[in-house]
């Protein structure tokens, strides 16, 4: 039997049913083709899965859909406001913090959630901020290399 | 995966209500880390899975001066480190929770949930015996309290009955003069399973000079995460130094019954028991001076 759930995904309120076993990413691919976020390992070790989940990052592909029910949920594509690249977006771009790209938008999701907790972390923070979060082409010093050049950029700072 | 049921009742005694109902398909989720994992794979089955989250008693962390710690069933680890009173309270084990899986991870695991998955490598489990914490049962035969030593019986089994739900572990208060670290070896920095772990406790008398009583507990050397009694137990009155810790090492290996795997040699797991047991003591005396 499908469930009915509502939640609110990138501020705007959405309705869907799913099957109880399937997973938020799923439904977030498959259902409501918000297909930014990536089905890496699929068992909670990659991070290309990751969403903001009531303002913590969490892999979708460890959250069953009905979980989601009454939850504020952020997604790689909430990340550009109004056609505009974020500070991230715009570093990982300028510094080629990327190869095959399918990382990518787990890494932006984490680094946001990231520098909004530490806008100046350091190095060493980053690292250990990103840690759930791989990349197997190992682009790993450009990607730490973006997350501290918009640390800079971003207007807190 | 396979096709289940889902429910998430707010109440405690639905929830017994349901769990007593259902079959031994049951299954329950808390933060998801390990039974989603599992159900995906088809290392465990289940019919329905009780979401326990809604439910209040199991989803509060208190601390108080004369209770201790109350840590729900369902508390995120990330809950544990974030609050800094809790974290400098119990800095054992903020050091597990800090380490389990990545950020992404720590956001849902629970610690509850780490104790009811009993791997025999669970990071969470070692601190909480060395703080003596109690689990507290509930079931449909009623509650139960039992010390975390004793919950844990075989790689992922433990004494959990069916249709009884572990509610909320208890840490006692902590005096000033005590102090505890947990620490594990794995061969990067960060998302790693450990090889082995070691959890030391102590309490030292006013001086600071002498431990008044301690309690070490390991992880990943044996079926479940064992306590060191005789290391424990040897450590009451001697004086803290390098060659009593180092003593106490040796004391906590002949509890080790360690396997070798692709992670580490037996060897290596039981040289890594004296280390880390050593390395643990010194930084818990650091912490109960302070």
């Amino acid at each position: 039997m499908k469930t009915h759930v509502t939640t609110t995904i990138n501020g705007a309120t959405v309705e869907f049913l799913c099957q109880p076993r399937q997973s938020l990413l799923a439904v977030l691919r498959d259902e409501l083709s918000l297909t930014g976020c990536k089905e890496g390992c699929n068992n909670g070790n990659c991070g290309a899965c990751t969403v903001m989940l009531d303002g913590l990052p969490v892999d979708s592909c460890l959250v069953l859909a009905v979980e989601a029910e009454g939850a504020e949920i952020e997604t790689v594509e909430g990340i550009a406001e109004q056609g505009h690249l974020h500070p991230l977006q715009q570093c990982f771009l300028e510094g080629a913090a990327l190869q095959c790209g399918i990382c990518t938008p787990g890494f932006l999701v984490t680094a946001k959630a990231l520098l909004e907790k530490n806008p100046q972390p350091s190095e060493q923070e980053i690292r250990f901020g990103l840690a759930g979060n791989l990349c197997r082409c190992t682009g790993y010093d450009k990607i730490v290399r973006a997350v501290q050049a918009a640390s800079q950029a971003s207007p807190e700072s | 995966m396979i096709d289940f049921e889902y429910a998430a009742p707010t109440q405690l005694d639905e929830a017994i209500r349901l769990l007593a109902a259902a079959g031994d398909g049951t299954r329950i989720l808390a933060g998801g880390t390990d039974i989603i994992v599992q159900l995906r794979e088809g290392l465990r089955s289940a019919d329905l899975v009780v979401d326990i989250k809604k439910i209040s008693e199991l989803t509060q962390l208190k601390l108080s001066g004369d209770k201790g710690l109350h840590l729900g069933a369902s508390v995120s680890c990330r809950r544990i480190y974030d609050d800094q009173n809790i974290a400098a309270s119990y800095p054992g084990l903020a050091d597990a929770v800090r380490i389990i899986g990545g950020w992404q991870i720590q956001s849902r695991a629970s610690v509850g949930g780490n104790l009811c998955n009993s791997s025999p490598a669970a990071d969470a489990i070692p601190p909480l015996i060395a703080y003596s914490a109690t689990a507290h049962i509930a079931g449909p035969g009623g509650k139960r309290m039992v010390p975390v030593e004793e919950f844990c019986t075989a790689p992922g089994h433990n004494i959990l009955q069916q249709g009884e739900l572990l509610v909320a572990l208890t840490l006692p208060p902590q005096p000033s003069n005590a102090g505890s670290a947990y620490q594990r070896f794995i061969p990067r920095n960060e998302m790693d399973i450990a090889v082995a772990g070691a959890a030391s406790w102590v309490q030292l008398d006013q001086s600071g000079e002498r431990i008044e009583q301690a309690r070490i507990a390991l992880s990943a050397v044996a079926p479940t995460p064992v306590f060191a009694v005789d290391a424990s137990e040897w450590l009451k009155g001697q004086v803290v130094s390098e060659e009593v810790f180092a003593e106490a090492g040796e004391l906590a290996k002949r509890v080790a019954s360690p396997i070798d795997d692709m992670r580490g040699t037996a060897e290596y797991r039981t040289h890594l028991v004296g280390v880390l047991t050593k390395r643990t003591l010194a930084t818990a005396c650091q912490r109960a001076r302070k």
